[in-house]
Order: structure tokens, then sequence, then C-alpha cells
């Protein structure tokens, strides 16, 4: 087969439709958006597979559960911080485990590029007890995702697959295989997908009396790589996923490096690990993400007569990303000449909204219509709306985590803030807002909701919404906020004075009243229209 | 053979345009490639980098090591030296000279050319009055990789080749605007 030029992302997405994929599901979300736009393009419109965004990453993650009982491959992708949503139905398929192949891609983002913190999933795959593989390259992305779904299988649990965001978003070539039919169709049986206790009780244990057979795959798995260097007893290495490249980079034009272990499955090879150990009396652990490698090594104690280098004791960092250079300096190696800048300082170019954005115009008229009150919080979610936290809006003063924003802006109001405001997007509205909304709608709380309907999630790079326009306001209605305080506004500069008004009236009264600032984001319009978004 | 470069501009200038050109053109000879890029929050109107690696031997790191890149072919004169750190001792900066100002404290832009040109290769170009000439203001990211196409380890033929694949869907006056612009930029090269 031809060879492709395509993203980590991907990759992934071609090794699960070469797999048999036969239903994929996801919420957009940097780095992971590109698994779901590619799967969404090859299948044709549902004619070669599903392939489909979700309202949630929880409902993506039952969709594909769902997939999986009726004896289907299914993928499931999602950004890091979306398996916190998803981590109800993840913990507990561990127990069902997986008729047809379950594949749970998460992408990590070390060093923040664009996410609330950097968690490491690998994490998750300990708590859950299940299998993952953490490719280091394009070539591994493709055929590691190909083998999940076998292993799924064979397993029979889920196989979450560890991507992070300098893979997720870098480009090369893939040599692809054959690609391999889809499952047939199998109902499923009742007893070990009902965890009723006594169901669970037993696929439980089945789970942990698994663990043996996943260290095993993990051992024997064709994509560890253990390079002994005989002469040198001194130092090794552990370097999972793509901080074994980094490792490699920096002996590319040396002498032989020392031994080597990449690590690329867990749970953690053991075998592999205790053979590189007993080799050499100093290890360094380079991983991309958590000192989990090392910790694991560890333990509480360390090993007896051998020292351990990594994230714990300062060799490396332990927050943001890896690179070639900061890899250099946990191997104690020369670092390269560097030019720098002595004339000015360096301006930054941080990120902002767009040309003609329908949340500056929003922000504009919070902030006016918030000037006649002496305080007053305004509680944000994530989106683009997020840069409204930067000048030279300076209008919100929270973000934290999908929906939080409506939540919390009662939990505020609940403790004296007045006015409390939530501003929140039409699409996350419809991920994580709807609940809380119900629950301030109940005892009709002293708050106002900002709705930004723009139609689109427009960060990510402008995939469908689900609640926009009149059935967002139909929704909100259904929800038992009154009619009355359900109030439309367009964000444009001509009608500035009319909206920070409307605003006024609604901080004014005392209960629960919606505002939804409708306007479509520039970006999608431009795509609407047949041209490119920048 | 090898080659490392830092693509750099502002979001919306169409580095990605670039790396999809030169990705393929590398693809096309025969060699390896990876090319790191920017997506999401950072994009919006911000500073946006791309890593690219070309080698006939395996490349490991999709990252430049700071020192090491050959080449930073800039859409922006501010952010070509953004990147300054990247370039190694004898490496080449290629950047356009007009500036793109979205930011309340952009230096004056006399003093950024003056810090380019203390660099010892360097080749700055006027793309934005080239992609004028060419017929689009929008295809100053071409007369860059025009410009830089001289030093380019790929055949000039196999990049314009991806400039048509790129822009053979938005028609047939697209193509032509934007090999024009490559043109010039060469020429300006040259």
């Amino acid at each position: 087969m031809k060879q492709e030029v395509l993203l980590g992302d991907e990759a992934v997405a071609l090794g699960a439709i070469h797999a048999g994929l036969s239903g994929g599901y996801s919420y957009p979300g940097t780095p992971a958006s590109e698994i779901m736009e590619y799967l969404i393009k090859v299948s044709d419109g549902g004619k070669k597979f599903v392939a489909s965004w979700s309202v949630n990453e929880k409902v993506a993650y039952e969709e594909a559960l769902g997939v999986s009982y009726a004896g289907k491959r299914a993928l499931v992708s999602m950004k890091h911080v979306g398996l916190n949503v998803a981590a109800d139905p993840f913990m507990n398929s561990a127990l069902t485990g997986a008729n047809g192949g379950l594949v749970v891609v998460v992408a990590d983002d070390p060093g923040m590029h664009s996410s609330q913190n950097e968690q490491d999933s690998r994490y998750f795959v300990q708590f859950a007890q299940v299998f993952c593989f953490e490719p280091s390259n394009h070539q591994e992305a493709y055929a590691m995702t190909r083998q999940a779904f076998d292993l799924s299988e064979t397993l029979g649990i889920p196989v979450l697959v560890r991507m992070v965001t300098r893979l997720s978003h870098s480009r090369s070539r893939v040599q692809p295989q054959p690609p391999r039919e889809q499952n047939p169709l199998k109902y499923g049986e009742g007893k070990e997908w009902t965890l009723l206790p006594v169901n669970a009780r037993r696929q439980f244990k089945i789970l942990i009396d698994k663990q043996r057979d996943l260290i095993k795959a993990s051992n024997e798995s064709e994509f560890n790589s253990l390079d002994i260097n005989e002469s040198n007893t001194e130092i090794g290495i552990i370097a999972s996923g793509i901080a074994y490249n980094y490792v490699l980079e920096n002996f590319k034009d040396e002498a032989p490096p020392p031994s080597v272990l990449k690590i690329t499955t867990y749970p953690l090879p053991e075998d592999l690990v205790k053979k590189v150990v007993e080799h050499v009396d100093t290890i360094l652990v380079v991983e991309e993400g958590y000192p989990f490698i090392e910790k694991n090594i560890k333990g509480l104690f360390g090993i007896t007569g051998k020292e351990i280098k990594g994230k714990l004791n300062g060799y490396l960092p332990s927050t943001g990303e890896l690179s070639p250079e900061v890899v250099r300096q946990g191997l104690e190696m020369t670092p390269l000449p560097k030019r720098k800048i002595d004339a000015f300082p360096m301006a930054a170019r941080p990120p902002q909204l767009c040309q003609g954005c329908s949340h500056a115009d929003t922000y504009r008229a919070l902030n006016k219509a918030l000037e006649s009150y002496s305080q007053a919080n305004v509680f944000s979610d994530i989106g683009c709306y997020t840069l409204g936290a930067l000048p030279p809006y300076n209008a919100i003063q929270s973000c934290v985590c999908m929906g939080a924003s409506v939540s919390m802006a009662k939990g505020g109001a609940e403790a004296g803030v007045y006015p409390s405001v939530a501003v929140i997007g039409d699409s996350t509205f419809a991920h994580s807002g709807l609940t809380p909304l119900l629950d301030a709608a109940a005892v009709n709380t002293n708050m106002n909701v900002l709705i930004l309907d723009n139609a689109t999630v427009a960060m990510t790079g402008g995939q469908p919404t689900f609640a926009s326009g009149e059935k967002l306001q139909r929704v909100i209605e259904g929800l038992g906020v009154e009619k009355d305080h359900i109030r439309t506004i367009i964000p444009l500069p001509k009608n500035h004075v009319a909206n920070v008004q409307v605003m006024k009236e609604e901080f004014d009264y005392k209960g629960l009243s919606v505002i939804i600032a409708a306007r479509e984001c520039v970006q999608q319009a431009r795509r609407r229209r047949g041209g490119k978004s920048e | 053979m090898r080659q490392d470069i830092i693509l750099a501009g502002v979001g919306g200038q169409g580095i990605l345009s670039i790396a999809f050109v030169i990705d393929n053109a590398a693809l096309e000879e025969g060699l390896n490639f990876k090319q790191a890029e920017v997506h999401g929050m950072a994009q919006r109107g911000g500073a946006v980098q791309s890593h690219l690696r070309l080698s006939s031997d395996p490349i490991h790191s999709d990252l430049i090591p700071r020192g090491g890149a050959d080449m930073i072919l800039s859409v922006e004169p501010l952010e070509s030296l953004r990147y300054l750190d990247y370039l190694s001792p004898d490496g080449i900066i290629v950047t356009s000279r007009s500036p793109f100002v979205n930011i309340p404290d952009y230096p004056d832009i006399e003093k950024v050319l003056t810090e380019i040109k203390t660099v010892e290769n360097k080749l700055i170009v006027d793309s934005e009055n080239l992609a004028k000439e060419a017929g689009s203001p929008r295809a100053q990211n071409m007369v860059m990789l025009g410009a830089a196409s001289p030093y380019l380890i790929l055949s000039e033929k196999i990049l314009k080749k991806f400039v048509r694949v790129l822009f053979g869907p938005r028609g047939e006056k697209m193509v032509a605007t934007n090999l024009k612009a490559f043109d010039l930029g060469r020429h300006a090269a040259v």
C-alpha cells in the first residue's frame, strides 16, 4: 500500500479504520480533535462505519461501549481531561470487559498548549488496571492502534492508546497495511455486563486475575526494545513514548549510547526493566508527563545499590513538556550553542479573539453593564471566550472545567455573590451546562447565565453543536427557566447600548435568568461560505 | 543529507501551507520528514511555529534542538527573531520584511531588521509587495517559500508541483497567482 503523510492523530484514526472499526465517537478537544475529523472524512457519511461527534466524552465512551457490547470494534477519542468526564464508564468497562475490540485514545497535553492541566493518563490506566500503548512515532501510532483492537479482544478489556500533543500534531509518513474486515454483529450476554454487586465481585476478580496476562503481553510486546551496551555498566536509560526520541536525538552524532530501554506498553514490562536495572548502577528515567515509571520503579524505598534519576530528584523538570535540550540537560551533556537577542525585549504575541468575533462585543457589553454594581463575579468556562480573561477585556474571573461556570455561579450566588454571572458557550453548555442549570432552575437561584451561542465548537476548528438557536431556547425553557427571563441579544457594536440594558435588567431581577448572545463564529461563517478559515 | 527548518509566522499567515508543500515534496523525493505543528488555542492570531525536519536517515525527535536549526523561514520579521535561539551558528534566516502588527508593544521595525541583519546568513524579502505583484496579498507565504527554495534540499520542480496540488481545488487563477508568488520570491533570492 502507498505511504501517506499523516498527523499522529490521523495515523491513529487510519490504524483504527484498517483494524475493522465499526463505530468511532468523540468530543472535540485539543490535541485529540483530528482523530475524529479524519474518521468522519473517511467514513463516507457513515456508509463505511459510524464516525460521530458526541455531546460529551462520557456519552461518547458509552456509545463506543455499546458497539463493543454488540461484538463490533469501537474507538472513543478525547483529550486528557475528557477522560475525567468519561471516568465513570471507563472504570466500569474494565470490569465488563470488551466483546468487540474497544480502544480508548487519550491525548495528553504536557506543557498545557491548550489545556487547563497536564494530568497523565497513565495513572488512569493503572487505576482501571487495563492495558496501554504509548507510541513514539507515527508508524507506531498506526500499528499500535491496530494491535490495540486485537489485544482488547484477546484480553477482554478496553485498551488505551496514550498520545501527547507533540505526536498528535506532528506530521510524518506512514506505511499502512492491508485493512481487516469489520466484525459481525453479535448480541451480548447479560451477566458480565450487568454490574450488580453479585456479578461485579466476580468480574473484578476476573480483572485482577488478568493482570498476569497483561504484564506478559507487555513483556513480549514487539514495540518495546532493550539495547544493552555491554561495556557501560555505569548508567542506563529508561525512556517511554516520544521521550525515547529525545534521548536518541542527543546521541545522534555521539559514540554508542548507554543501554536504553524503550517502553511503549503498560503495565510496565517488568522483565525488561529488571534486565536493564541489573546491568547498570544508575538509571535515568525519561518520560513525558508525570514521573510515572520513575515512581513505580522506585517504590517507597528505592532499589538497594542503585541510583534512580529523573523528575523526582530534579534531573529533569517536573512540569512542562520535554524537548531535546531539556533531555540533554538530564543526560548531563554539554548544551548546544544558542543565539540570543540583546537589542530589545521580545514582545509576546498571545492568542486573541479574531477580528469581528461576537465574544468581543458580548464582553464589552458585559463590562459596561457590570459598571453599575460595586462588585460582581463572572465565572467562565472552556472555549475561545476564555480569552476574555486577557486584556483588553479582563472580563472573567474563573475557568475550571467544562460546565463549571454554571455550577460555580450557583454556588457563588448562594454564598452571597451578586451579580453572579456564568459565561458559557453553546457547545460547552450542551456538554456539561444543562445539569447545573436544571439545578439552579429548581430553586430559582439569583444568578445570570450568559450563553454565547456562536453555533459551533470554535476553538477546536468548527465542529457541530447540539443545542443552538431555537433549539437552545427550547432546551432552556424545558429545564425550567422562566420564559420572561430567557432573553436573546445579538452581540454587534450597533446593539451595544440595547445589550447593556438587557443585561442590567436581568442583573436587577432577583432570580435565575439566561441571556443568549447569538451570533455565528466569524471563522465558521467563512468556512460555510466555502472559504478557508484562518 | 539532512535539513532542519523552523517555520514561523502569525496565526492566519499560512505557514501550514508552506509545510504542506515541503512535506509532500520530501515524500516524493524519498526523504524522511517530521513536521510538528501548533493547533488549538495558540493559533488564534498568536505566534505560530512549525518544526520541519528533513533527512535521508531516520529522524528521531519531532522537535529541532535549540541551536540546531539550519534555517528559520518566517513570514513575519519579528517572528523570525522569536526562534533565533534555535538557529545553528551557520544557519540562515529567510524572512519577510513586512511587519504584522496586532500587538500594542510591537518593537520599532528598524530595530527588528537591524537585529536580523546581525545574523551572518540572512535573506530579507519584501513579501508584501511581491505578493501584491503576484495578484494576492495573501500569497506572502508562497513568496517566502519561493525565496527559501534555493536553500532547500528539495527540487524547485517538485515544490511547484505541490503548490499546484495545494491550490488546485480553489481554481486555476489561484494556482497561477501562487506559482507567480513562488517565482517572484525565488527571483528575489537569486
